[in-house]
Order: structure tokens, then sequence, then C-alpha cells
């Protein structure tokens, strides 16, 4: 019944553009989306006609509630130029665009397009927190909104489970935190470029300007371990287990591989493709896993012929601080339960033996959901290419890399493999 | 009665009437709550309906304190938490819910794996009333 799944026709990046992430009031998402793809165009080595482009795909979670606009994909057509091509918008929840990217790739391996455009964008800037909030919450399940649940609460529950099941405490959730912060300042995109001690040091000198009790923290976790500094948001998450609200946008140009080489010396191919849906928590066997993170590693790990040991470093979606852990299990990168332990352990670090999240992440680049999941590729991308300066992972034979987007309380997963060859 | 759809709206009538039930595969025996028109086991549809007992263990939870409209609405946030979370059925299905009767300011306390029974709680009169389902120690 089941057959191995492979692209019919190779499929290459070849361009890729990021903005600055943060909150743009005064700007939109055609401002935004404009600067991504000017930097895409300017990326590719040996330069890209815009005429040649076949087709694009753009995810977008919300715009539609975040600055009351829907029918994105004429918008961005108009913007670029592109009409009248098919410009089609693809929505995930938080995995919108790595939707688009899918797509994108599809187009090509099935002959129909040879060039195409793939993005995401979304501005959230315009809207209270508690907007926000709201505008999150329509990703959920009915049932979880329903019984009073939050987005961070259903994560929140997860981590309950997580530590009841494998006896972790809190500070898993603080090293995954501290260990992404302390790559953002080496990321200029990032949102909060800062380590979490720096977040804590800027906290004592406002204390000390304005002649207040000086905190006595003695290290990152007992300032993360105070709810003065670390407020709870439902727990056992608080705000620095929690992506912040961000604008930004986020495109990547694709082409099939038999002519990559037309555009750059360095494509970098698409070698694994997975997407999975999961179920909402009541329906879920285990609330400790990922269902459609699982699917996802298991379609991407099948298509490329590569296993979690191969992944030498990848991007995961860490909307809140948990989610890194249960992923990594999902994806094979340890086993079940010990996530916690190799975070510990310094595993994922900058330059630890199988980095994640050396962008950041979403907690501290930022997470303009709808553009996530490009970004995330864009990241891995980048480090393929040798160009992610001073967080470039310290591996002089760095061929293979993947990012993980998941949407909503994870009802989508996908799972991209990337490879230099 | 036995002939209402499998659907929410008639778990939602249900549940006004204090009775929790779910749907049950005919082919397949797989249990769903809230009940599902389609077995997701076999993918049957032929149904019957079967009462749940209300009684269970909690399997994951969360106190939130920042609350979403509906929930700011009735009063509570910031200085007034409260527990959600998913409640494990001696059946063996499981439902998400708000859990009452625990100490939300003190959620470190609250332990997974912990007795819970069904309550049910009421808001409107008449064709307003909506009951929902929640538990307790
Ligand atoms: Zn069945």
């Amino acid at each position: 019944m089941a057959r191995k799944r492979k692209l019919a026709r190779g499929v290459a990046v070849v361009g890729g553009g990021l903005t600055k992430l943060g909150l743009f009031k005064d700007r939109n998402c055609k401002d935004f989306f404009a600067e991504a793809y000017t930097e895409m165009v300017n990326s590719v080595d040996k330069g890209i006609d815009p005429k040649d482009i076949d087709a694009v795909y753009v995810g977008n979670f919300t715009n539609d509630f975040f600055v009351k606009q829907s029918h994105w994909a004429p918008i961005i057509a108009d913007l670029l130029g592109n009409v009248p091509k098919p410009v089609t918008r693809t929505e995930g929840a938080c995995a919108s665009s790595a939707l688009a990217f899918r797509e994108g790739v599809l187009a090509i391996a099935s002959g129909m397009y040879d060039i195409v455009l793939v993005g995401g964008f979304e501005q959230m800037s315009k809207c209270s927190t508690e907007e926000v909030a709201e505008g999150l919450a329509m990703a959920a399940s009915p049932y979880e909104v329903a019984a009073g649940f939050t987005f961070p609460g259903v994560f929140g529950t997860m981590a309950t489970a997580y530590f009841a099941k494998y006896g972790a405490t809190r500070e898993a959730l603080f090293n995954v935190t501290i260990k992404s912060h302390n790559n953002a300042p080496l990321n200029p995109k990032a949102q909060f470029p800062m380590t979490v001690r720096d977040f804590m040091n800027a906290r004592i000198e406002r204390s000390k300007k304005k002649a207040e009790p000086v905190p006595a923290w003695k290290d990152e976790k007992a300032y993360l371990a105070d709810p003065a500094a670390n407020p709870p948001v439902a727990w056992p998450m608080h705000l620095f287990d929690c992506c912040p609200i961000s604008d930004g946008a986020a495109c990547m140009l694709l082409v099939a591989e038999d002519m990559a080489r037309n555009f750059t010396d360095v494509p970098i191919h698409v070698a694994g493709l997975g997407q999975g849906s999961g179920y909402s928590l009541h329906a879920k066997k285990d609330l400790t896993s990922y269902e459609a993170t699982r699917a996802a590693g298991n379609a991407a790990y099948e298509m490329s012929g590569l296993t979690p040991n191969d992944i030498q470093f990848s991007e995961v979606h860490d909307c809140f601080s948990i989610a890194e852990l249960v992923t990594m299990e999902d994806l094979g990168f340890v086993k079940p339960g010990q996530a916690h332990r190799a975070v510990a352990d310094g595993m994922t670090r900058l330059d630890g033996p199988r980095p994640i999240n050396t962008s950041g992440g979403l907690k501290s680049k930022g997470h303009p959901v709808g553009a996530t999941g490009v970004a995330q590729l864009y990241e891995v991308w980048t480090q393929l290419r040798g160009q992610a300066g001073n967080r470039q992972v310290p591996n002089p034979n760095l061929r293979i890399g993947a990012a993980h987007n998941l949407g909503g309380t994870g009802g989508t997963c996908t799972f991209t493999i990337l490879e230099r060859r | 009665m036995e002939k209402r759809p499998f659907n929410d709206a008639s778990y939602e009538q249900y549940l006004n009437d204090r009775r929790i039930m779910g749907s049950r595969c005919k082919k397949c025996s797989a249990l769903a709550l809230p009940p599902r028109p389609i077995c997701v086991s076999c993918h049957g549809s032929d149904l019957e309906w079967v009462e749940l007992k209300g009684k269970g263990k909690l399997a994951g939870f969360t106190s939130i304190v920042v609350a979403p409209p509906a929930m700011a609405r009735e009063g509570f946030g910031r200085n007034n938490p409260y527990v959600v979370g998913v409640v494990e059925l001696d059946e063996g299905v499981k439902a998400v819910s708000r859990i009452t009767g625990v100490d939300a300011r003190n959620p470190d306390q609250i332990r997974v794996g912990m007795p819970l029974q069904a309550d049910f709680a009421s808001k409107g009169e008449g064709h307003a009333r909506q009951t929902s389902l929640v538990f307790k120690p």
C-alpha cells in the first residue's frame, strides 16, 4: 500500500531573504515582503530576472484578523509586478509558510514550473496583546478553547505531563531558553539580540538607577525562577518560555535542480520533505508527543534516505520552550524522555554536537507566525552556505540541516531537510 | 433520544441533562468523546451512544494566569488564575475541561495522576442554558 515517496524532479534553493524581526507599527506587510524580496534578489549569486519567476506561494496565518485584510495573494502579485501570474496563499497557522515552501517544491517537482518564489509574512503589532492572544487562539482546537485553554495553556499542559512522565522540572525549560538566547546576539535579524544574562543585568541596572533594592540573583536560572522577573503565563509556562509578538517576512527562490547552477555555484538541495496532521489534546494518545511531527519526520527521513543522526543542526519550532524538548524526541534526535538531559548536557548549544536554533529560535529571534516556516529554512540555508557570520555552526563539513515548523497546538507540522552537495 | 446525530450539538444537549455521552463504533468498539460521526479507528459509521461514568485521573494541566477574553469577563486573570487540564477517563477516552477544587495559585502542588470525578457547571436559562463538563477531586 505505502510506497516510497520522492520528488519526480529535484529542487534547489538559490536565494533567500528575511526582514529584521520586531514590532513595526508604522509599516505593513507589503513593506516587509518587499524588504525580504529585495534581499532575496540580491542574494542570487549569478542573478535572477524577476520576469522568469513562474509562480508564487505565500504563507500567512491570520492577517485577516490582525490587520482586517484578507486575500493577500493578489496584493503580493501587485507588489512584485507578478500580475497576471499565479500567486497562492497557504494557511497552516504558525506553519503557514512551510506549507508555501512545500507547495513550491511540489510545483517544480511536478514539472509544472521551473522557478518559484515562496515566502510568508505576518503583522501582529497593530493589535493589543489580548487581541493577539485571541487571534492565535483561533488556531487552537474548538474543544480546547471552549474549556478555557489558551495557547500557552495547551503547551503548559503538555509540560506538566512531560514533567510527570520523565521526572523533569522547570530547570529543563530554563536550559532551553538560556541556550537559544545565547545565540540571539549573534543574529543581526533577531528581535531580542540579548542573552538571558543581558536581561538580568539590565534589570539590575534599572534597580540601581531608581535606587530600588537591587535583586541578588546568583545566575540566569535564579533570575528565571523569580516570578518578579519571569512571571507565570500558564503554569509551568512563564514569560521566558513564550515567543514574542512579531512582525516580519521571509522568502526564498526555488528552482529545478537541473538549472540550479545557472543561478549559483552553491545551490542548497531539498533532500527531504515531510508534513503531518495531528489531533487536539483530548484525542491525542500521548500528551508528550506530536503525532504530526513524527509523521513529518518519518516522511522526510524516508524521502531523503537520511536518519536523525545525519541531521547536523536544525531549527526547531520553539513557540513555547517545552515544544523544543518534545520535538527533539519526536524527530528522533534523542530517545523519548532524554531531551531535557541532552539540553542540560549542552548537546544543542551552538558549539555542541547537534546545535538547535542557531538563529536564537522563535523565542529570541521573533515569531511573525506566517513568516516563520520560511524564516527557519532561511537560517538553515544561510548556515549551509557558510554565511551565518558569528553564529556559523563551527563544523567545516556542514552538509545537512533541517527545519521543523509546528502550526497551532500541533495540528500541522512540517520537517524539511536541506543538503549541500 | 437514541436517534440524535453523533455531533457536538447532541453532546451539549446531553450535558444539559447532566449526562456524559460518547459514541462507540459497532464494528471495532472504539470509543469517542465527544461523539464522532466517523470512527477514526476503522472509518466505520455504524455507531451507538454510550454513557460514561465520569471518573478518571489527571493526565496534564495548567494554571492560567493570562486569561482569554471569555474567562476574563468571568473575573479570571492575573489575580484569579484558574486550572484546566486533560482528564483520562476510566473508559480510556480523554476530556479537556476546567478542573475545580484545586489551588490554582499553587500549581506546583497539583499532581498529575490524581483521581477526579465529573461535575457539571451551567450558565444561562431556558434555551440559552449551556452546561460544561468540569472535573474535581
Ligand atoms: Zn471503528
